[in-house]
């Protein structure tokens, strides 16, 4: 370790295994996250696909897996659920772009706290341990859904998964410790480590998208990691915070939970903003409409979004007058986040649009984001969701939305950035294949379940045969479609894994800036040495001067001086 | 949009369709436009040939009200959503008709138990009808349910009736409904409440005043119903392999 510190301290390029192990480099360490996520996405991956199986062929032998139970079933969807929102979307998204990109593009040498940043992976490296361990305890991995509502998550009698549910919660514990550790470490960095020049409005919006989605996470994680304890200490020393025969609340939780999970929508959602930015701007070769407007309605979602989480718990038990200030306060939320990709939009007006495989994924972001958007409508307005609530018309909502963050959105970034990240091409035709390939089967996925959730098919049932309106011919057809299109979609990822790995080394090179991008991270090499520049830049204009009238260049730099 | 799928068979199930409706065209037009226009940009600023971007900033007020109008056309259409979407709600929800008959609703891991008023058409008398799994109720007439849990959350869920309700142990949730046509239909437990959540369903009868006074007659033999009940839900735990 000391090895390590003295190394960074002086730039000189470190060992193998401090460089790779124990990184302080925060391009290594991005990169751990990188993999980590991926990794975790292909677990994720096979969950959906077991418990998918299960639906459409209730009681078959899964290839690759077997016999799904009930309770098996239960414990798929609810690790899926917990997987694929904090140990895919959130190390990619925030840690793994945060720290690749946060100190490139705004041109310093390393994040402010090195060594708490290791610290984060580290810690996220463990809690990722834990919730992968958790299936090979003694009565399976939880099962009580990824919103974990007591009282069954909190006594082993209700959940049968005496050891599964702590562990899951320790996990989740844990993944938030790493999240606040990275997160100070983002906004110091950001606040405190721009390139000469650099004022606040000529920061890159993915940077600033990551820092605010940090702020957000700062501020709402808190009563959760609180409702942990407590819900620790119910499942394990007997306490009754959550249970009502001794004076708890269950619906507390609820709260705690909500407090957090929403405003956690728009922790994932803005780093893929602002990756979507980026890309949009260097392939439209266009300064962004309206940057300052992007900033505000941005603030305005992040405050907003901490006013709206009682949307989820409309017919759970509160109040029924609370529900109409949350139907107002949600519905309004739809608002900035409207305006914002009004502006998205609106940033092709006048643009020279190239189709290349990162800007196909940025432009499926917005279209595919949009039907999240709205769908999500029917389901604030309070009258509406006593129909929708925990049907599948909300899961296909939330993955209209969150598959676009998680998938399409990092998609676009591995291949934006994939060239400065390993200094080499990937293969465009392999790409296009790819993104036809998942974008195509995605909608086939999630369309039908919103036709079986307006039918009335609710959530976490592992066979619909004891429904008899829900087990009909037509019913089970869509659930069919749905896991052939999920099992299409997982195959192509095969062509996107063969792709990344095989440009990493055999991939043509990149040079130092081949998209002809204008932010800073496009100035040094590819990849980027130790301590990032050669020469540390200095900052002279914003950074999205894309068709600058009078130059000969149709770019223009944020590092080059204004008489050149 | 759902009526289409699941028959309305509420007072208020009407009311809620029409709320989805309203949501669904508001929303489909705005997809559809922002998508038009989007793809239209797309198509028509594609990358051609000696054609140079254009250096707009948007930050100019002619620019900028491309962005801000259609923003207070999205305000204008939240008003009526929000404006229709409470008076469902307060419909459902806030108000409480006057009760024709009252019922109680007991959840547990993993069966529905329902004590219904009997003859003399009030609960808590000798007279009660126990079953499970089985909720009997009359046509046309006004019922106030008395949710209760006696182990987890449980959500009772009627789709005919876009009825949706938490059970939450230690506190008894009062709310009504009133059917407006007979048939037998699901009842659904909408929260997650364990291993056997799959199986937990329901039906419900909603019979007319004659079929119910018959359906009370053929109940009439005592509580014999309630020991049989008992026996049916352990058979549905020894299912699903709990120890």
């Amino acid at each position: 370790m000391s090895a390590a510190d003295h190394a960074h301290d002086a730039h000189h390029e470190p060992g193998w295994v401090s460089k790779y192990i124990f990184p302080l480099d925060h391009k290594i360490i991005g990169m751990q996250y990188l993999f980590t996520g991926m990794f975790m996405a292909l677990i994720g991956g096979f969950l959906v696909y077991a418990f998918r199986m299960q639906l459409a062929f209730p009681g078959i032998e899964v290839p690759f897996y077997g016999k799904v139970t009930p309770g098996d079933y239960n414990s798929l969807i609810t690790n899926h659920g917990t997987i694929m929102v904090f140990w895919v979307a959130m190390p990619v998204l925030i840690a793994a772009f945060g720290n690749f990109l946060i100190p490139l593009m705004i041109g310093c040498d390393d994040m402010v706290f090195p060594r708490i940043n290791r610290l984060s992976y580290q810690i996220f490296f463990i809690s990722a341990v834990i919730i992968l361990a958790s299936f090979f305890v003694e009565g399976g991995g939880f099962g009580g859904a990824w919103t974990a509502y007591p009282p069954l998550s909190a006594k082993a009698e209700y959940s049968l998964t005496p050891l599964g549910s702590s562990m899951w919660l320790v996990a989740v514990a844990l993944e938030f410790v790493a999240f606040l550790l990275g997160g100070i470490n983002f906004i110091t960095t950001a606040m405190n480590s721009r390139a000469p020049g650099m004022k606040m409005f000529d920061v890159p919006i993915v940077v600033w998208m990551i820092v605010i989605a940090s702020i957000l996470f700062m501020a709402s994680v808190g009563p959760l990691i609180a409702g942990a304890v407590m819900m620790f200490m119910d499942q394990v020393i007997g306490t009754t915070f959550y249970d009502p025969s001794a004076g708890g609340d269950p619906v507390l939780w609820q709260h705690l939970f909500w407090f957090f999970g929403h405003p956690e929508v728009y922790v994932v959602l803005l780093p893929a903003m602002g990756i979507v930015a980026e890309i949009i701007a260097v392939f439209a070769r266009k300064k962004l409409f309206a940057y300052k407007t992007i900033l505000y309605t941005t603030f305005a979602t992040g405050i907003l979004s901490f006013f709206v989480w009682a949307h989820h718990q409309f017919i759970a038990g509160i109040d029924p007058r609370m529900a109409n200030v949350f139907t107002v306060t949600t519905l309004l939320i739809s608002i900035p986040i409207a305006e914002m990709l009004f502006i998205y939009i609106a940033s092709l007006w006048g643009g020279s649009i190239t189709l290349s495989t990162p800007m196909l994924w940025a432009l499926a972001f917005i279209a595919e984001f949009l039907i999240g958007g709205v769908t999500g409508i029917f389901l604030g307005a309070s009258g509406a969701d006593v129909y929708f609530h925990d049907t599948y018309f909300v899961i296909a909502h939330f993955h209209y939305t969150f598959f676009p963050i998680a998938f399409i959105a990092v998609f676009a970034g591995l291949t934006h950035w994939f060239p400065k990240m390993f200094g080499r091409l990937m293969n465009e035709t392999a790409g296009k294949i790819h993104f036809w390939g998942t974008i195509i089967p995605f909608n086939f996925i999630f369309i039908p379940l919103f036709v079986l959730g307006s039918a009335g098919q609710h959530r976490r049932i592992y066979n619909y045969q004891h429904f008899p309106e829900l087990a009909t011919t037509e019913l089970q057809n869509l659930r069919v479609l749905a896991t052939m299109a999920l099992v299409t979609l997982i195959v192509f990822q095969i062509v996107f894994l063969t792709n990344f790995f095989w440009s990493i080394f055999f991939g043509p090179k990149a040079g130092e800036n081949p998209w002809k991008g204008t932010t800073l991270e496009w100035v040094t090499a590819s990849p980027p040495p130790h301590g990032n520049f050669k020469e540390m830049p200095t900052v002279y204009r914003g950074p999205y001067e894309y068709g600058v009238p009078g130059r000969d260049d149709d770019y223009w730099p944020q590092h080059l001086p204004n008489e050149s | 949009m759902i009526e289409s799928l699941v028959e309305p068979l509420s007072t208020y199930a009407s009311d809620l369709d029409f709320l989805v409706n309203l949501v669904a065209w508001f929303t489909g037009i705005w997809l559809v436009l922002s998508e038009g226009v989007f793809f239209w940009l797309i198509w028509k600023y594609r990358a051609k040939e000696g054609v140079r971007s254009e250096y707009i900033t948007g930050e100019e007020a002619h620019q900028k009200r491309w962005v801000t109008w259609p923003h207070y056309a999205v305000l204008v259409c939240d008003v009526f959503i929000i404006y229709f979407a409470v008076t469902v709600w307060v419909d459902i929800k806030q108000t409480l008709p006057p009760a024709e008959a009252t019922v109680r609703i007991i959840s547990q891991q993993w069966g529905w138990t329902f004590q219904h008023p009997g003859p003399d058409n009030k609960l808590d008398t000798k007279d009660d009808i126990r079953t499970t799994d089985e909720l009997h109720v009359k046509v046309g007439t006004t019922y106030h349910y008395k949710l209760e849990s006696l182990d987890v959350l449980h959500d009772f869920s009627v789709p005919v009736f876009r009825l949706k309700q938490d059970a939450i142990p230690g506190r008894v949730i009062t709310g009504w409904f009133k059917a407006t046509g007979t048939g037998e239909h699901d009842i659904q437990c909408a929260e997650i409440c364990g291993i056997a959540h799959g199986m937990m369903g329901g039906r419900i009868f909603i019979e007319t005043p004659e079929e119910h006074e018959k359906w009370m007659q053929s109940q009439s033999e005592g509580m014999v119903a309630s020991k049989i009940d008992d026996k049916a839900l352990s058979t549905t735990v020894a299912a699903v392999g709990v120890p």
